[in-house]
């Protein structure tokens, strides 16, 4: 799990200037930014919590990220992660279920704490399908790899589905309007995180 | 008294805040928490927890927020801080900094707050 947030810190920094562009189009062009400077902070963080079971792990990934984020995806990928470390407290594996469990509690969070749902134009639109495509798998029998590149697959087209609505939450959403067209920075970075985990199950 | 914090995206948009709610109410614990440690945009955990300790007389912290991320912060430090009575009020920044600020000098507790800073919402005159 450690190689996998070192996977996903190199992921955001190499896609740091693309995420701050599409965030210059309907927002306030600092998600890559955002988004690596947390990545980076965890990076540095890994050292301690690499002797813990996963729970505290992502545990403590999710914390480092909301102190050092500074937008709303500190919070909201810092709920998640810290969500997703409970759902997994005291494993040391993660087999298909506990990652669907971990995934669940991951979005929950995310819905918790920006009080949005499905098709508000938010990182929301990547991962409440890679969620469904997961459990459809998992519930299938398939194994974590093949359930996980689903889950990437099925975010990938959240990200596509984002450039044909109005945000409705975020910073885009004052936009109105003016924000169709254009794809969601945050439902973007979703989808690399699902990448890596599925390059690297 | 209650604290008052003040968090928004920009360390000079919360110490402004500040600065007009303390013409009003020059004793009351008002305290910015704007922008990120290094003094760029965004919003800071830290900062905003130390305001709050800072902040904090014993009779609770009112926190005050502009958008987004500022919201969601605080509402994670108050979380983290479950020892404390800390309320999210909701209402415009600065005419709820400049209420919050007269209120607590007043002796209103933090139960009432969320109340007298709602007419900042309709009111300008
Ligand atoms: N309420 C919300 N619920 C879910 N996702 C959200 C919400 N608000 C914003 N997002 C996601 O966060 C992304 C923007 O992240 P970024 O790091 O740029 O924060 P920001 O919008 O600049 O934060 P701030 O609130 O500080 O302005 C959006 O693209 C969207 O996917
Ligand atoms: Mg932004």
């Amino acid at each position: 799990m450690v190689a996998i947030i070192e996977e996903m810190a190199k992921k955001i920094e190499a896609e740091k200037d693309y995420l701050t562009q599409l965030d210059n189009e309907i927002g306030d062009g600092d998600h890559g930014i955002n988004m690596a400077r947390g990545f980076a902070a965890v990076e540095k963080k890994l050292p301690s919590l690499r002797d813990g079971d996963i729970g505290s792990l992502l545990k403590g990934v999710g914390m480092q990220l909301v102190s050092t984020v500074g937008g709303a995806s500190g919070p909201l990928y810092g709920t998640a992660f810290m969500k997703a470390g409970m759902a997994c407290k005291g494993l040391t594996e993660l087999d298909g279920p506990a990652f669907v469990k971990a995934m669940e509690a991951a979005v929950d969070g995310i819905k918790m704490r920006g009080k949005a749902t499905e098709g508000e134009k938010t990182m929301l639109d990547a991962l409440c399908p890679a969620l469904k495509a997961m459990q459809d798998d998992v519930a299938a029998g398939k194994s974590l790899k093949e359930a996980l590149t689903d889950a990437a697959a099925a975010a990938e087209k959240g990200v596509e589905y984002t450039k044909t609505i109005i945000a409705t939450k975020g910073r885009a959403s004052y936009l109105g309007e003016r924000s169709v067209g254009h794809q969601d920075p945050g439902a973007t970075s979703a989808f690399y995180l699902l990448q890596v985990l599925a390059e690297m199950a | 008294m209650v604290g008052v914090v003040l968090v928004s995206h920009s360390q000079k948009a919360a110490e402004g805040a500040a600065e007009l709610a303390l013409m009003m109410a020059p004793d009351a614990p008002v305290k910015a928490a704007g922008g990120l440690e290094d003094g760029s945009l965004g919003t800071s955990f830290e900062k905003i927890s130390a305001a709050v300790e800072a902040a904090d007389q014993g009779d609770g912290v009112a926190l005050i927020m502009d958008m987004g991320s500022a919201v969601m912060t605080a509402e994670m430090v108050a979380e983290s801080m479950d020892d404390r009575k800390i309320s999210l009020l909701d209402c415009p920044f600065i005419e709820g900094a400049v209420i919050a600020a007269l209120e607590t000098a007043g002796g209103t507790p933090l139960s009432g707050m969320q109340e007298k800073v709602e007419s900042g919402r309709d009111r300008k005159l």
